[in-house]
C-alpha cells in the first residue's frame, strides 16, 4: 500500500503545482481584460498565458488529480494494492514527460494555440506529441485501475463494486470512449501535419473530432467530483448516503449519455446540418437528468447528517452541518455554484438560442462555475481531506484552509456573474484588450470587466491560500499515522447484490450504440463530401 | 430496489423539466424557424480571393428585394469593414476565411457564426435601426482583439 500511497501523492502533488502556475496566469488575464496596465503586458504574453492556463487547468491539473484520486480510492475501497505497481508508475512518468514537452512548446512561444488548438493554427510538434503522451499516460492508468478491479472481481463474484470504485470505473469508461476522438485528431491529422509530412488539414473534421472528445472531457472531470460528493461528503459531514442504487444509476447514465452530445459546441459551425445538431441537443438535455437526481440524493444525505447532529426543524439541519470543515464547505459551495452553472449550461445547449452567447464572455463565466468550481473547488476540498492521509502529516495552516473555500466562492460569484452579463452584452471571450478603439458598445462593458478583475484577485488569493496549506502540510505538518480512507455508508446498509445499474457491459454497449447513432452518419457524410484542406498558420 | 417517494416525485419532475426544455426548442424550431447557422458549402481556402462567389464583396440587393452581404474574415480584419444594410428586412450573410478559424459576431444581436477556412458560413437575420459593432470571437492570433468592423442598419435604404 505504501507504493500506491506515494503514487497518489505524486500525481496530486504535480496536479497542485500545475494549478499554482495556472492560477497565477489567470490573475494577469482577468486584469488585462479590464484593460488595466501591468508590467510586461503584451498580446504575446496574454495569449500565451491563456493557452498555458487552459492546458494546465483543464488538461494537466484535472488529469493528474483524477489519476491520484483513482489510485487512492481504488486501493482503499477494494482493500488491496494496485495490480501492476510498476505500470502504474509508468503511467505517471509518461504523462509527466508529455506534459513537460507540451509546456516547453507553450512557454517558449511555439504553441500559442489555446487549449482547443483548432487548426489551421499550427503549433510546434512537441505540443501535440506531448499532449498525446499525457493521454497515453492516462490510458495506462486506466488499465491499472481496471486490472486491479478485475483481480478483486475474481475473488468477489457476486458482490457489487463499492460505489467509489463504481464511480471511478464509470469515469474511466467515459474517458476511454472520449479519447478515441482526440487520439484520431492528433495521430491522423495534427501530428503528421505539424511535422510537415502532410501539407493540409480539414479544420472542420478536426473540430468534430475535438468536440467528440471535448464534451465527455467535462464528465471525466465531473464524475470524480461526484464520487467525492456521494462517497466522502456524507461521511465527513456526519451522515449517510441517502441512496446507493440511484448513485449507480447516475454513473450508468453518464456512461451512456456523455459522448453523443459534442455538436452542441458546434452549433455555430457551418458544414454540419441543423438536424444532427438537434439530435445532439436532445441528448444534451437528457444529460441534465442525472445531475438533477444527484442534487436530491446529496441534499438528502446532508439532511441526514444535520439531523444526526441534533437538528429538529424543517431547515435548521443546514446550520448544523460542519461549515468549518474545509472539505464540507468546499463541496457545499461548489454545489451551489454548480447549480447556477447547470442552468446556464441548459441555455448554452438550447440550439438556436446559443447564438446569443456562443464564444462570448458568458462562456468563460459558465465554465468557471462548472469545471472551475464544481470540479476544482471539490478537488481542493478533497485535497485538504486526502493529502494528510497520503503524506502522513496533519493538515497545517488550518485557518487558511477554512477561509479558502469562502474566498473562492466570493471571487467566483464576482467573476462569473460579471462575465455572464458582459457576454450577453456582446463581449467576446479571450480578448487581450476590450476597448475596440473606443467603440460605444465596448465602453458599456468597462465597469463589469473591473468586477471580473476583482473576482480574479479574490480567486488568486484563494489559490495562494490553498497552495500555502498544501506546502505547509507536506513540509511542516505534524506526523500522524492516520492513513485510513473511509467511505460513506448507505442509509439502507451496504448493498449485497448486483442490480441492473451494476451491469457495466450493458451500459458500455448502450453508449457505443448511441455514439454510432449520433456520429457515424454525419462523420461518414462529411468524409464523402469534397472538402479543401488548409495549410498551417502561426500568427503568434 | 427501494426509491424514496419524494425522490420519485423529484425524478419525474426533473424528467419533465428536461422534456419541457427540449419542447421549447422544438417549438422555436417549428414555430419561429429558430435554428443555428448550418449551411453546408465548401470552398478552396487558398483561392478565396479569386473565387467568383467572393470576388464581389459587400452588400447586394437581390431581384426579389432581399439583401445579401458577402464578406471575408481574415487576420485581422473583416473585408469589407463597414456594412450598410436596410433595417427591418432579412439580411443573409455569406462569409469565409482565407487563413485560420475566425468568428463573426454582431454585438447585441443574434448574428453569430464561426468562419472556418474551407467552408462558407451563411445565416439570415434582421436588424433594428442603429450602428453595431462587429467582432471576431474566435482567437485567431496576436491581433485577434483588433479584428472588428461596423454594421449600420438604416431605415428606408
Amino acid at each position: 500500500m505504501t507504493s500506491s500511497r506515494r503514487l497518489a501523492a505524486a500525481n496530486i502533488g504535480f496536479a497542485v503545482a500545475a494549478f499554482g502556475v495556472a492560477a497565477a496566469m489567470a490573475m494577469m488575464q482577468a486584469v488585462s481584460r479590464a484593460n488595466l496596465e501591468l508590467p510586461w503586458r503584451s498580446p504575446q504574453m496574454y495569449y500565451l498565458s491563456v493557452t498555458a492556463h487552459g492546458v494546465l487547468m483543464a488538461l494537466v491539473f484535472t488529469t493528474f488529480f483524477i489519476m491520484g484520486l483513482g489510485v487512492a480510492f481504488t486501493t482503499h475501497a477494494l482493500e488491496r494494492p494496485l495490480r501492476w505497481p510498476r505500470l502504474a508508475w509508468a503511467s505517471f512518468w509518461v504523462a509527466l514527460g508529455g506534459t513537460l514537452a507540451a509546456l516547453w512548446a507553450i512557454f517558449w512561444g511555439k504553441a500559442t494555440v489555446l487549449y482547443t488548438f483548432y487548426p489551421p493554427m499550427q503549433a510546434h510538434p512537441a505540443f501535440y506529441i506531448g499532449l498525446t503522451l499525457l493521454v497515453v499516460g492516462s490510458w495506462i492508468w486506466c488499465a491499472v485501475i481496471i486490472g486491479t478491479y478485475r483481480a478483486w472481481r475474481a475473488q468477489h463474484r457476486e458482490a457489487p463494486a463499492p460505489l467509489a470504485v463504481f464511480g471511478m470505473l464509470a469515469t474511466i469508461i467515459v474517458w476511454l470512449i472520449a479519447t478515441v476522438g482526440v487520439a484520431a485528431e492528433m495521430l491522423v491529422q495534427l501530428i503528421p501535419w505539424s511535422l510537415g509530412w502532410t501539407k493540409t488539414v480539414d479544420p472542420l473534421l478536426a473540430r468534430m473530432l475535438f468536440w467528440y472528445f471535448g464534451h465527455p472531457l467535462v464528465y471525466f472531470w465531473l464524475l470524480p467530483a461526484y464520487v467525492v460528493w456521494y462517497t466522502v461528503l456524507p461521511r465527513v459531514s456526519g451522515g449517510k448516503l441517502f441512496s446507493d442504487p440511484l448513485g449507480r444509476m447516475v454513473f450508468a447514465l453518464f456512461i451512456v449519455l456523455s459522448t453523443p452530445v459534442g455538436f452542441h459546441h458546434q452549433f455555430m459551425d457551418p458544414g454540419i446540418s441543423s438536424g444532427w445538431k438537434l439530435v445532439h441537443t436532445f441528448n444534451t438535455l437528457g444529460i441534465l437528468f442525472p445531475s438533477f437526481v444527484t442534487a436530491f440524493t446529496i441534499v438528502a444525505s446532508l439532511e441526514i447528517a444535520g439531523r444526526s447532529r441534533g437538528a429538529t426543524g424543517l431547515f435548521n439541519w443546514l446550520g448544523k452541518l460542519p461549515w468549518g470543515d474545509p472539505l464540507v464547505s468546499s463541496v457545499l459551495l461548489s454545489m451551489l455554484l454548480f447549480a447556477v452553472g447547470g442552468f446556464g449550461g441548459a441555455i448554452n445547449a438550447s440550439y438556436g438560442m446559443n447564438s446569443m452567447v456562443h464564444n462570448t464572455a458568458w462562456i468563460q463565466g459558465h465554465f468557471h462555475l462548472t469545471v472551475g468550481s464544481a470540479v476544482a473547488l471539490t478537488f481542493m476540498g478533497t485535497a485538504y481531506w486526502l493529502v494528510p492521509k497520503l503524506v502522513k502529516r496533519e493538515l497545517e495552516l488550518t485557518l487558511l484552509a477554512k477561509v479558502q473555500p469562502y474566498l473562492w466562492f466570493l471571487g467566483m460569484l464576482l467573476f462569473s456573474i460579471s462575465n455572464h452579463i458582459t457576454g450577453l452584452m456582446g463581449m467576446p471571450r479571450r480578448i487581450y484588450d476590450p476597448s475596440y478603439l473606443g467603440s460605444p458598445v465596448a465602453q458599456t462593458w468597462t465597469a463589469l470587466t473591473g468586477v471580473s478583475a476583482l473576482g480574479g484577485l479574490f480567486l488568486f488569493m484563494s489559490s495562494a491560500f490553498f497552495l500555502l496549506v498544501m506546502l505547509g502540510t507536506v513540509l511542516a505538518g505534524r506526523p500522524t499515522s492516520d492513513t485510513a480512507v473511509r467511505f460513506a455508508e448507505p442509509l439502507e446498509g451496504a448493498p449485497t447484490r448486483r442490480i441492473l445499474f451494476d451491469r457495466l457491459g450493458l451500459w458500455i454497449v448502450a453508449a457505443i450504440v448511441l455514439v454510432l447513432i449520433a456520429y457515424a452518419y454525419p462523420l461518414a457524410g462529411h468524409l464523402r463530401m469534397q472538402t479543401f484542406g488548409s495549410p498551417g498558420f502561426r500568427p503568434f | 430496489m427501494h426509491i424514496d417517494l419524494y425522490e420519485r416525485f423529484w425524478m419525474w419532475s426533473a424528467a419533465m423539466i428536461c422534456a419541457a426544455l427540449f419542447g421549447a426548442i422544438v417549438y422555436g424550431l417549428v414555430g419561429e424557424h429558430t435554428r443555428p447557422p448550418s449551411h453546408i458549402e465548401t470552398i478552396d481556402p487558398t483561392a478565396v480571393w479569386s473565387d467568383p462567389r467572393f470576388a464581389q464583396r459587400g452588400v447586394t440587393t437581390n431581384p426579389d428585394g432581399s439583401v445579401t452581404v458577402t464578406a471575408i474574415a481574415m487576420m485581422f480584419a473583416f473585408q469589407p469593414g463597414e456594412i450598410r444594410v436596410p433595417a427591418g428586412r432579412p439580411v443573409t450573410f455569406r462569409l469565409t476565411s482565407p487563413d485560420v478559424v475566425h468568428g463573426f459576431e454582431i454585438a447585441g444581436t443574434n448574428a453569430n457564426t464561426m468562419v472556418i477556412p474551407g467552408y462558407v458560413a451563411q445565416f439570415t437575420t434582421t436588424f433594428a435601426p442603429g450602428e453595431y459593432l462587429i467582432v471576431c470571437h474566435e482567437y485567431c492570433g496576436l491581433g485577434h482583439h483588433a479584428m472588428m468592423g461596423k454594421l449600420i442598419a438604416e431605415e428606408g435604404l
